[in-house]
């Protein structure tokens, strides 16, 4: 570590977080190292360190020969400022080396309001901003993650996009790098080969054309790139690569805990959830395995606490075979289990009661909508009855804290649906009058509304966002309908999650807005110390890009999309069926009840989708 | 009740004194010495360090309390498996019985090296050692209930000022370390306040040895 870092440190908030040298951290001699990856993630070491699939892609580059991967977080504003002032540029946390000496330049993204990190990175790491500026093979950039599946926003800065897992195909990219690195590759030469990797997209192959109202005109691919480009995925999890020898961070970091997932892809459908579409098909994971590698991973991590993560978990058919094991296991080794997103059925709730012996938690529910007509509309099949229902058993059970998330603004939405949430927790409370047992400690309702936010790939990617004064009429008019004491009532500020609707179905012309909203300042949007959102307007002012373009005005089921050329596996077809369905009122069972016919199994060769 | 010696070098000093408990959890949880846990709420695994730490200090002589469940472990045992599971920068010295008190801990030796890049101002020493050698000074001091001024004077035993090469000067002090508290850290902040002019390019401090009030080694 230089002299200038030891002296920055004692100054700054947090200073562990900048050093490295956790347990299990990856050392390489450099000497041995062939190609250097430089894995960033485009925000602070607390939720970069909580995010598993980093952990998964670290293991997986870092087992390879002569790679070394290491990781990089977004400094938070005390660090950004010394590094500034002391023109440091940004580091890598393992060697402590400059990122602009990595080879390649790796970022995962999950959230659309991470893209100011991204490009606040690559300044603070001195690395040029634009794809075409970068000659060489030097700082190589390439992204993957859930915003990948529209990565149009970024496309001026990100070299190539790996879309979909990436265990298999991050191996064959840094490969293919290795040997183009060794054998002195021209950059064109590398991006042409690295886009045959399935599953690897490169932006400059495509050229977007747009219509004088703003609506794109065409894409066309240059030089004989394919028209679409398909997600890769992982058809045996059981034999996929995981690692359970993880960095266990020294300090605190917001999912502090083990986490391992149980399946992937989801059978509900809501029709509001990225996830629930991008991530299909369903594929297990056998209890077998996974109760294998949750001992591994206690005892190397030395964790006091594991999770079991998924999309869903109670539909995850080994949940009984697993925690019967697990639980006993866990209780001999003091260490907490928690199984978030269960859903409000039986077997749940004795799952409950027997987790409760290590741990009491809350009580969640996401309901999203008020009344079981807009429950319907987007295929939330959670009914009221299994809510008041599993609050009674709770509140009889000693609990007395339920929490409560909706959305606001989702379409068909009225003002009965709104009123439909003060109702509902209306019931709940007299739930709890009935059943409660600690009426003491009183009962705390804690209810929570978000501003809908219409993502790619699903059935509501056309839809319109409502504006920010409708949002925010909804939320007064509902705040006016909570009565009791027992309400703590939050609603998200509307501009944050109008920009996420920006960037989340935005085009190419975004980049201009990003960088220019980065070099005014912008970055660590998600942290309400950081968000500026005058700097962003203004940012759209100068570029001469209308928001409104993007959220209110909805787009043509006929519109080419920017995203039309990533194939997620879900096929256009059934998401336009969806969203008749959902206009219809009509839900649609999950795919346990029957295949709805999505597409996604067709990018399964050697299983069958596990819904 | 065992004890271990342990200390905190390189870069484990920007640790934060609650940060360093979970490392040691964990580092006992994988060495497989099973901690006993508290009786709660939440049951917490009972490991205690006598002596908070600011993030950025050195030490070599910090104690941990812990209690282990099960059959006993011989320390040796203890001590090799623990620095096995510990990450660089923390390392056990040493792990023994019937530690002493720790309300008898009293007083601390501390070294604070000043660094001057423009090497050390003329008569640097000689106007620290006339800056300690008064009979009060008063300096902040940030507590749960806001900044209160506190006298450094009388939690000072004793106080070493010498250059150690043209660029550096080393202050080591026997202090009163528990009841009251020193944090070595106000001795410099006494140089920022009263003698600006020293204000060094880099300060570095580290605890050296710990003692009850007749200064015999505590441990």
């Amino acid at each position: 570590m230089t002299d200038l870092k030891r002296r920055i440190l004692p100054t700054v908030q947090k200073p562990a977080r900048y050093t490295g040298g956790e347990w299990g951290e990856i050392q390489k001699k450099k000497d041995d190292v062939r190609v250097r990856v430089a894995f960033c993630f485009p925000d602070t070491y607390e939720i970069g360190m909580s995010n598993v699939g980093m952990r998964i892609l670290y293991g997986v580059m870092n087992r390879m020969d002569g790679v070394w991967c290491e990781r990089v977080f977004a400094p938070w504003g005390d660090m950004e400022e010394a590094m500034r002032i002391h023109s440091l540029p940004l580091w890598a946390l393992e060697s402590q080396d400059p990122v602009k000496d990595f080879d390649m330049i790796a970022f995962t993204i999950g959230y659309e309001m991470s893209y100011s990190n991204i490009l606040n990175m690559l300044l603070l790491a001195g690395v040029p901003l634009h794809a075409s500026e970068r000659q060489g093979l030097h700082n190589m950039v390439f992204a993957g993650g859930v915003c990948a599946f529209n990565p149009e926003p970024l496309a001026d800065f990100i070299d190539f996009f790996s879309l979909g897992e990436g265990e298999e195909s991050t191996p064959q990219i840094v490969a293919l790098y290795d040997c183009a690195k060794a054998e002195g590759w021209s950059k064109e030469r590398f991006l042409k080969e690295v886009s045959r990797i399935p599953g690897v997209y490169v932006p400059s192959f495509y050229r977007h054309e747009y219509n004088p109202d703003g609506t794109l005109k065409r894409i066309i691919p240059l030089d004989g790139a394919p028209e679409t480009v398909t997600k890769r995925i992982v058809e045996d999890l059981d034999s996929a690569y995981f690692p359970t020898d993880m960095i266990v961070p020294s300090t605190e970091i917001v999912h502090d805990r083990a986490n391992l997932e149980v399946f992937r892809g989801c059978i509900r459908g809501c029709r509001f959830c990225q996830a629930g579409f991008s991530c299909r098909p369903v594929r297990k994971k056998s209890p077998e395995v996974l109760y294998r590698q949750a001992v591994e991973t206690m005892a190397h991590s030395g964790n006091n606490e594991i999770t079991l993560s998924s999309l869903s978990t109670s539909d995850y058919r080994g949940l009984k075979e697993l925690t019967d094991r697990l639980i006993p296991y866990c209780a001999d080794q003091h260490i907490s289990l928690s199984v978030p997103s269960l859903r409000a059925d039986n077997f749940s709730r004795e799952l409950m009661e027997k987790l409760q012996a290590v741990r009491k938690s809350g009580l969640t529910f996401a309901p999203e909508a008020g009344t079981q007509r807009l429950r319907d509309v987007i295929n939330k099949n959670l009914t009221e009855e299994e809510i008041l229902s599993t609050c009674a058993q709770a509140f009889s059970g000693g609990w007395s804290n339920v929490k409560l998330y909706f959305m606001l603004g989702l379409p068909t939405e009225t003002d009965e649906d709104v009123l439909g949430i003060a109702e509902l927790v209306y019931k709940i409370i007299q739930e709890w009058k009935e059943h409660g047992t600690s009426k003491k400690r009183g009962l705390r309702i804690h209810v929570a509304t978000a501003y809908f936010v219409p993502k790619p790939h699903t059935p509501f990617q056309w839809e319109k966002q409502i504006s920010p004064q409708e949002y925010l009429r909804r939320c007064k008019l509902l705040k006016e309908h909570f009565y009791s004491k027992s309400i703590e009532y939050d609603y998200h500020s509307p501009d944050l999650s109008r920009l996420e609707a920006v960037f989340a179905r935005g085009d190419r012309r975004l980049g201009a807005v990003i960088e220019t909203a980065v070099r005014s300042g912008a970055r660590l949007d998600g942290w309400d110390e950081y968000f500026n959102y005058a700097k962003w307007c203004a940012a759209f002012q100068d570029c001469g890009i209308e928001e409104n373009f993007y959220t209110v005005r909805g787009y043509g089921e006929e519109e080419i999309l920017p995203w039309d050329t990533i194939d997620v596996g879900v096929n256009k077809q059934f998401l336009l069926r969806e969203r008749r369905r959902a206009y219809e009122g009509v839900v649609t069972p999950d795919c346990r009840h029957g295949c709805a016919g999505c597409g996604a199994n067709k990018l399964l060769k050697e299983v069958e989708c596990d819904a | 009740m065992p004890r271990a010696l342990f200390e905190k070098t390189g870069n484990a000093v920007w640790i934060s004194h609650l940060d360093l408990m979970r490392v040691f959890q964990r580092a006992f949880k994988r060495a497989e010495l099973p901690l006993t846990h508290t009786h709660g709420f939440n049951p917490r695994p009972s490991v205690s360090i006598a002596l908070p730490m600011s993030v950025g200090i050195e030490s070599c002589c910090e104690l941990l309390d812990f209690d282990l469940e099960g059959n006993p472990i011989p320390n040796e045992e203890i001590l090799s498996r623990l620095n096995e599971k510990l990450i660089r920068g923390v390392r056990v010295m040493e792990v023994y019985d019937n530690g002493q008190k720790l309300r008898n801990l009293a007083l601390m030796d501390c070294a604070l090296v000043l660094e001057f890049d423009n090497g050390i101002p003329d008569g640097a020493c000689e106007e620290l050692k006339a800056l300690f050698s008064r009979e009060s000074l008063c300096v902040e001091k940030k507590g749960k209930n806001g900044v209160t001024q506190q006298d450094i004077i009388p939690m000072i035993r004793r106080m070493d000022i010498r250059e150690t090469d043209e660029h550096s000067i080393c202050i080591t002090a026997r202090i009163f370390c528990q009841n009251p508290t020193l944090n070595p850290m106000q001795i410099y902040s006494a140089v920022e306040l009263y003698r600006p002019k020293l204000r060094a390019d880099e300060v570095s401090f580290r605890r050296l040895e710990i003692y009850d009030i007749q200064e015999n080694i505590f441990r």
